[in-house]
């Protein structure tokens, strides 16, 4: 019993460090453990989350999805899935640049991997507490696109080059909301350590705060990590598969894996940034409202437990989201994709630090974490709003104008529309044209 | 000792990958040691404490200019495929420029950082807690924006950023036909 | 402990890189791609003075993030120019680029 107890109130780590003493070795050792049992972690994960992913899909589709290989519900099928790609041959195409090409797929796993190390699964349970968490996160995820960049060189096919040129346009554009929307809950924390903004979401958790910034930040995750609606980097039709059309074996299923392992990082960094994490705003929310004293999951016995179970169920929550959209929307255009972000999104998400970072300071101090929340959840309602009516009214515009076109063509014979309609000279098209012109 | 090692490993790999750089006859192929360069420029800031300079580093250099330059590249892709010698006829006065340089450097250096350990007064880092390396990026941050401080060259930055955008959003639209209008 | 000077002899040695690659490329990208290795080079200079120096002063630091900032604009503006002229003179080879000489 005393050992159970000593196994849930401290770590593991602090167990070993009582075990084998202060020396200098005993810190390199637990961080090699660390790195090793993290890593070991996001691997294994992802082959339950293959899994997760196409039997979700199927329900989705009214299918069944796998269903034989491991019993009833298929839950070997992707092992043996693992074990066909490492078993296929190694191929490299004979014109390839073969540094590039055989790296690529190397970095984008290295980067995936890397920002695992400050998502904090539980209270104390953290790769590393960084005091600039956030800004490490984002600046690891950029190697990424410097791997897709190597894949469709390396390769050497046009179709791989072209959808490599698609797939840094995008992430490189999605990368500036993202930012920015990731600049709200930082400021509103006081800090970029994920530790310390789960720390900030106490009682409050930043999706009622600052629910636009979610959005957005959920938005520009999609786009980052290619998922629907914004998987045009693989998109069959236009570009075979994208960057890594000529990859196979266990090359193409790093990719694969980078994927999985980012889209499950993403929705972990939602859970942490946006619901708390490993606390539990919502219940405490309640709390403080009838004026009972909110719970602390650090501090309490079987903390690191509870908080590590109730981070699973948040992360997970998210990434079924994920899923579910992946297998209701449809795919947009390449035009639309970067229409969306930068006409939309940039400057969107500008208006909104802005107004933060202003509320934020005229707040009075007094008002308490409660009362700040409510605030700062009116003028983030006002701004979505305020952001749907002019999207109303530019489509009002947009429909009348072309509205009127068609009207204007068809009255073109007999001479009865408005002020446009004594213009006979030239055809339907030039009428249509002046009609555009004239708005 | 441990800290010796590591920067002795980043600093044959920086200066090794900016050897590639402006040797390489493969464009391509400089620009990524370039990327390896600025890797090991980030290394070298992690083991200076500036954590936050490394990331800035990672997220501005890999993940921006690296990548423009590896467009640009590609964009201008048939100039790689030239057969022309990749060095002008005055490289070899470069050269010698370049090593003039270094050895003036390596001369100020040596004599008022002595690498012998009885001189090592000015070498050493002035001692502080952990707490103001800890406490650099809020100072940093204030720093910017304090009108004490940097406030000024920051909007200038800003304004420079726009300007830079903008113009070479200009600058690289394809040209107008001109009897289009 | 690594003694200062190290970080300024490797400074040094990626300048005098950066300049050389200046120097004797004949490549317009390539060239940028030197100035950018200069630039690097000021700033390993930049931190380092500020962590043996004044570290409880962010000057250095702030410079740097200046340092970076400038050499974002100048590989945005040098590239666009660099894209520029090779649709209409197609060439990137600096020293072809006389048209102002004759």
């Amino acid at each position: 019993m005393e050992f159970l107890k000593s196994l849930v109130e401290l770590t593991l780590f602090d167990y070993l460090r009582q075990v084998w003493g202060n020396a200098a070795w005993v810190e390199v050792v637990l961080d090699i453990i660390g790195v090793v049992v993290v890593s070991t972690f996001c691997l294994l994960v992802v082959v339950f989350l293959i899994w997760l992913e196409r039997k979700v899909i199927a329900r989705i589709q009214d299918r069944i999805g796998p269903n034989r290989v491991g019993g009833k519900y298929g839950l070997l099928q992707t092992v043996a899935d693992v074990l066909k790609l490492l078993s296929k041959e190694s191929f490299t195409p004979a014109d390839a640049d073969k540094p590039a090409y055989n790296a690529a797929p190397f970095l984008i796993v290295i980067s995936a991997l890397l920002m695992w190390a400050v998502l904090p699964f539980a209270p104390g349970v953290v790769g590393v507490d960084l005091n600039i968490g956030l800004f490490y996160i984002l600046s690891v995820s950029s190697i990424s696109v410097v791997s897709l960049l190597l894949a469709g060189w390396g390769s050497n096919n046009k179709y791989a080059l072209l959808g490599a040129f698609r797939s840094v346009a995008q992430l490189v554009s999605y990368e500036v909301p993202m930012i920015l929307s990731l600049v709200v809950p930082i400021l509103l924390a006081r800090s970029m350590s994920t530790q310390d903004i789960i720390g900030a979401q106490l009682v409050a958790p930043f999706m009622f705060v600052v629910p636009l910034s979610a959005i957005i930040f959920f938005i520009s995750s999609l786009a980052e990590t290619g998922r629907t609606p914004f998987d045009l980097l693989e998109a069959e039709s236009e570009i075979v598969a994208g960057f890594h059309t000529e990859y196979s074996g266990m090359k193409f299923g790093m990719f694969f894996l980078a994927e999985f392992m980012s889209t499950l990082f993403m929705s972990g960094l939602f859970a942490v940034v946006y619901w708390g994490g490993w606390s539990l705003p919502i219940l405490n929310m309640i709390l403080s409202l009838f004026g009972v004293t909110p719970i602390d999951l650090s501090v309490i016995a079987f903390g690191r437990l509870i908080g590590l179970v109730v981070f699973f169920v948040k992360m997970f929550a998210v990434y079924f989201v994920y899923i579910w959209i992946r297998g209701t929307l449809p795919r947009v255009r390449v035009d639309q994709l970067l229409n969306f972000n930068w006409k939309f999104l940039v400057p969107l998400t500008l208006v909104l630090v802005l107004v933060v970072a202003v509320v934020d300071k005229l707040i009075p101090a007094e008002m308490g974490v409660l009362g700040r929340a409510a605030i700062h959840l009116m003028t983030n309602l006002l701004i979505g709003f305020g952001t749907i009516e002019v999207l109303r009214q530019s489509a009002r515009r947009k429909r009348l104008l072309v509205e009127e076109v068609e009207t204007a063509v068809s009255h073109h014979d007999d001479h009865g529309h408005g002020d446009h309609g004594h213009d006979d000279h030239g055809d339907h098209a030039m009428h249509g044209a002046d009609v555009v012109a004239a708005h | 000792m441990a800290e010796q090692i590591i920067f002795v490993i980043l600093a044959v790999l920086t200066i090794g990958s900016a050897l590639a750089v402006v040797t390489n006859r493969n464009l391509f192929r400089s620009a990524l040691a370039l990327m390896v360069t600025f890797l090991g420029v980030a290394g070298f800031y992690v083991l200076l404490e500036a954590g936050f300079l490394a990331a800035s580093q990672l997220l501005v250099y890999i993940g921006a200019i690296s990548i423009l330059i590896i467009f640009a590249i590609m964009m201008t892709r048939r100039m790689m495929q030239t057969s022309e010698a990749s060095f002008n006829a005055q490289w070899g006065l470069g050269l010698f420029a370049a090593m003039v340089v270094l050895v003036i450097l390596g001369f100020v250096i040596g004599n008022y950082w002595p690498l012998a350990p009885a001189d090592m007064f000015l070498q050493t880092r002035t001692p502080v807690s952990d707490a103001v390396i800890e406490n650099s990026v809020v100072e940093l941050g204030k720093a910017i924006v304090s009108p004490n401080a940097f406030v000024l060259p920051f909007e200038l930055a800003s304004i420079l950023l726009l300007a830079a955008l903008i113009g070479s959003i200009v600058v690289a639209w394809p040209p107008q036909e001109e009897n289009e209008a | 402990m690594i003694p200062l000077s190290w970080y300024l002899l490797v400074a040094a040695a990626l300048f005098s890189i950066g300049l050389y690659g200046v120097f004797a490329r004949r490549n317009a990208v390539a060239i940028l791609m030197s100035v950018e290795l200069i630039l690097n080079a000021v700033n390993i200079n930049l931190v380092a003075f500020w962590r043996y120096r004044t570290p409880e002063i962010p000057s250095g630091m702030v410079w740097a993030i200046f340092v970076l900032v400038v050499a974002a604009a100048e590989a945005a503006v040098g590239l666009a120019l660099v894209i520029s002229i090779y649709r209409n003179r197609d060439s990137v080879i600096a020293e072809e680029l006389d048209l102002l000489k004759n």
